[in-house]
């Protein structure tokens, strides 16, 4: 086995690892330093398919953003710092049952398929970030412009989704009103 | 290196992702496990990407466009998760739905 293949195994172990880490643990805030680990994991599978570009920004945005992300969504559901002793739901058993079939299923059609093909990656990188520019602004700008415009639409909906309104500002508003930390009449609504 | 490996390895990833949305009670780690989902599907692209080495690249370009959308969805969703909180003072999955009075 060469350098890469023994080094993509073992990200592989540590992905696979900290993913299970991931949706078991009871530390609510463990599982996203989990999430990190299996990012970052997988940027370095990345690294050693070629992908550079790829990997980099999946550093910058997935373990950048979204985990910062959803550690503030955890903070502001005060989510407890403490093991949480009821993380699962009653469907624990369908949920194992299909998480398994579905990589029984997904596993025996791969090898079914893709038994015996190698993957190249001592030729020519192919994922520099001037090749990938290169064909996102020479090749695939329609689709480029297109996902720029439904960040803008998310942007929007996550503002009007996540404002307060006049009734929950007055404080009339379901028993979870009393929950919001700076509930102040002249507030931003 | 074997293209069954990368193929592999986010087969299981997207198990354990699909595991992870059905099972977790806090909206909160099902949202971790969507993320868990789009990861190994990036990580089929990028491999099957390299495997034809592609001249347009389509493969890990896709990936890029994934992980835009990724951040667009994990905007999206806090931000119901959080308005559910507000609604209903918890994030349960299991004891959502109804009149929150």
């Amino acid at each position: 086995m060469s350098v890469v293949e023994v080094l993509f195994w073992l990200l592989s172990c540590l992905a696979l690892g900290s993913a299970v880490l991931v949706v078991t643990t009871d530390h609510l805030v463990h599982a996203a330093l989990w999430l990190v680990v299996t990012l970052g994991a997988l940027a370095g599978c990345y690294l050693l398919l070629t992908a550079e570009f790829v990997a980099w920004v999946q550093v910058l945005i997935y373990v950048g953003a979204v985990v910062v992300l959803l550690l503030f969504a955890l903070m502001l559901t005060r989510a407890p710092t403490a093991p949480d002793a009821a993380t699962t739901t009653r469907n624990q058993p369908v949920a194992i049952l299909a998480g398994v079939a579905t990589t029984a299923v997904l596993g025996v059609v791969l090898v079914d398929g893709f038994r015996g093909a190698e993957i190249d990656v001592d030729g020519a990188p192919s994922g520099a970030a001037d090749s990938i520019g290169d064909a996102i602004f020479r090749h695939w700008v329609l689709a480029f412009e297109v996902v720029s415009v439904v960040l803008l639409a998310a942007l929007v909906g996550a503002i009007v989704l996540s404002r307060r309104d006049a009734a929950e500002l007055s404080g009339t508003y379901g028993p979870g009103a009393q929950h919001v930390p700076d509930k102040s009449p002249e507030g931003d609504g | 290196m074997p293209l069954l490996w990368p193929l592999l390895l986010s087969a299981a990833l997207f198990g354990v992702g699909v595991y992870g949305v059905l099972a977790r009670r806090n909206a909160v780690l099902a949202l971790m496990g969507v993320e868990l989902m789009l990861n190994a599907a990036n990580l089929n692209l990028v491999a099957f990407d390299v495997w034809f080495r592609d001249v347009l690249v389509s493969g890990q370009v896709f990936t890029l466009f994934i992980i835009a959308l990724a951040a667009a969805e994990i905007g999206l969703g806090l931000a119901i998760v959080l308005r559910l909180f507000r609604a209903y003072g918890h994030v349960d999955v299991d004891r959502v739905g109804g009149d929150p009075s």
